[in-house]
């Protein structure tokens, strides 16, 4: 009755095909460095779990934003253990990114015809690294205040723009209650749509184009 | 390899993933279930001796009003919850007073005592209880619940017993 079942959906979903396109592709003999993609995909996936689960009772307002970290550290059954995941899953992913794009880099792998999957990757990197931006501030104890205070002054300094630049990442001219609801905001639902995304067009680059050769000496 | 009934290395490996994946799944899994649902396993049920009124001021056959609060600590947050009801006398004898609990028993709103109605009534749902609790009209499977534990102290007030949750 299974594969009764199996045959009906497969023959309107076509899952022998999908599997044939993206999981069973010919790959040219390549090396463990090809599979930080992966794993750095496996790593957004994990924050994206663990980070849903930690807004079952983090609150993102100044007077509760403290508290309710240290309830979920204390308070809640395994709430270390899911924070601790998300915390140093931020680390590793960043990590995992970036040597991931350096094996591309010395691979040479973002030549024609891949110029626009690195270029994707770049942006891959920018939203991963406002992931980790925007995800500091939310526990509101004093070291993130502070480094959201420097790391936002920093962008006030560009010529022109930077006092716009300021203004508009804090909500205003200094941190407050608006800042830490937009980073909130920016840390759950704009940057990890736009990552998704990126992931995606990402993705189906690398199966349009399959993977490139490990260079040999002569390349 | 086909055909035999050995492992090909492709099925190892689908095999070996899937027990891999498994695992770490469950590892990480079954906590984030008890995470999610801890708050519902939190021990309730702190008793005590709540103070509603002195015997003296409760009349007759007509309901006395009395309300209290509680505080909980919620999470990170002490929550006050209010709670209330009517004692209802029916002699000079502070055991036969009838104290019954203005939680309404269809879908938990507040029920109030309306002297024009002779009854309580719930805002909610147009229940309608007598003076006594029981049900006279409204969809309430049973009638008002009553606080059964009471006592009274040296001063005449009359105190019940209360336990959360
Ligand atoms: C969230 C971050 C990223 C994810 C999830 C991701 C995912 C992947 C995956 C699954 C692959 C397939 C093969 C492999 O793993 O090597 C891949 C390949 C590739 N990635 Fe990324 N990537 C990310 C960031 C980047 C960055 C920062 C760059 C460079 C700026 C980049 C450039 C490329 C290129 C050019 C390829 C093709 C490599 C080849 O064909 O050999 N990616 N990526
Ligand atoms: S809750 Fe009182 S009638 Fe429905």
């Amino acid at each position: 009755m299974w594969n009764n079942i199996y045959n009906w959906l497969d023959e309107r979903v076509g899952f022998n095909d999908l599997y044939a396109n993206l999981l069973d592709r010919p790959e040219p003999k390549t090396s463990w460095w090809n599979t930080l993609g992966s794993a750095s995909m496996f790593l957004f996936v994990l924050q994206g779990l663990t980070g849903i689960f930690l807004t079952v009772y983090y609150t993102p307002s100044p007077d509760h934003a403290y508290d309710s970290v240290q309830y979920i550290m204390e308070g809640v059954a395994f709430g270390w253990l899911i924070r601790g995941i998300h915390h140093w899953g931020a680390t590793l992913m960043v990590l995992v990114v970036f040597i991931h794009m350096l094996r591309v880099f010395f691979t040479a792998s973002f030549k024609y015809p891949r110029e626009l999957t690195w270029l994707i990757g770049i942006g891959l990197l920018l939203t991963t690294l406002g992931m980790g931006f925007t995800g500091y501030l939310l526990p509101w104890n004093q070291k993130a205040f502070w480094a959201t205070t420097v790391g936002t002054q920093i962008a006030g300094t560009v010529p022109f723009i930077g006092e716009f630049t300021l203004k508009a990442l804090r909500g205003g001219p200094d941190l407050s209650a608006l800042t830490l609801q937009r980073f909130f905001s920016a840390h759950i639902w704009m940057i990890p749509g736009i990552l998704a995304a990126l992931i995606g067009v990402h993705l189906f680059l690398i199966m349009k184009h399959g993977e490139s050769h490990w260079p040999k000496k002569d390349d | 390899m086909s055909g035999s009934h050995e492992l090909s290395r492709r099925d190892f490996i689908k095999v070996t993933t899937g027990i891999i994946g498994g695992l770490i799944g469950a590892v990480v899994g079954l906590p984030a279930v008890y995470y999610l649902i801890d708050p519902a396993l939190q021990a309730g049920g702190k008793e005590a001796w709540i103070p509603i009124g002195k015997f003296e001021d409760m009349q007759l056959d007509k309901p006395y009003s009395f309300s209290f609060t509680r505080v909980q600590v919620n999470g990170w947050e002490r929550t006050a919850s209010s709670f209330g009801g009517y004692a209802v006398r029916k002699s000079d004898k502070p055991e036969e007073l009838l104290i019954l609990n203005s939680r309404c028993t269809h879908l938990a709103c507040t029920v109030n005592w309306n002297e024009a109605a002779n009854g309580y009534l719930c805002p909610c749902h147009d229940a309608k209880f007598s003076k006594e609790g029981e049900v006279l009209d409204g969809p309430p499977p049973r009638p008002l619940d009553v606080y059964d534990e009471h006592r009274i102290t040296e001063d005449g007030i009359i105190e019940i017993f209360f336990k959360e949750g």
